[in-house]
């Protein structure tokens, strides 16, 4: 009990990663307004970037920039974080906001066709229009 | 970075999240969801991520915010949820 606690408080950053995952989650599948499922799919995909660079990073370690420009021989990586994940997750903020844009895009389309952004409405009306 | 501000922009993140798919109103829904974007960035200044802090500054907290301003503006503010 006591290492499962020690466990759990220890790493309290990725339990919050999760909190957030589920909330993006919850927000796409039960929330109606088109846009709020597209607050909630930002959220998710911002929760698992999160999880990516926190796994980059490490303790006692300094930005992945270069200390000393004079030092010209071996570099120690363990004063340094990962960098690759920023990479990665740099690639993927770009992305996300590229599929909010067509998202958005689809949206504006949907209201013009409906004239609302509620999902039961549009469902509604493509029963009975 | 100095845990306790780490922890406390952690649940600030979570806060901001949960507040932005609450909103009564859509405009002060992606007003709420700008910051949180602005706190993701303060979360990543924590983990050494300065490159994606500033993406996500100018992108996340900047561009993805005036999108969703402009898409409220041209439908509408009402939501039921």
């Amino acid at each position: 009990m006591e290492d499962f606690l020690t466990q759990l408080t220890s790493k309290y950053n990725f339990w919050a990663y999760i909190v957030l995952m589920m909330i993006g989650l919850y927000a796409m599948i039960a929330k109606g307004n088109l846009v709020k499922k597209l607050i909630g799919l930002s959220i998710f995909q911002t929760a698992i970037m999160l999880f990516y660079v926190a796994i980059g990073s490490k303790a006692g370690a300094t930005i992945p920039i270069l200390r000393d420009s004079t030092l010209k021989g071996v570099i120690d990586f363990v004063e340094y974080i990962n960098p690759l994940p920023h990479v990665l997750m740099l690639t993927a903020i770009v992305v996300s906001v590229a599929t909010l844009g067509v998202a958005l895009a689809l949206v504006l389309r949907v209201y013009d066709v409906h004239q609302t952004l509620e999902e039961d409405e549009i469902l509604e009306k493509i029963k009975n229009p | 970075m100095i845990w306790e501000i780490k922890l406390l922009a952690l649940i600030l993140v979570i806060i901001c999240a949960i507040a932005a798919i609450n909103a009564k109103d859509m405009l002060s829904a992606a007003v709420i969801f700008g910051i949180y974007s602005f706190m993701m960035c303060v979360q990543w200044l924590a983990m050494g991520a300065v490159d994606v802090a500033f993406t996500e500054a100018a992108i996340g907290a900047g561009i993805s915010t005036a999108l969703m301003l402009a898409a409220i503006f041209r439908t509408s503010r009402r939501t039921k949820d």
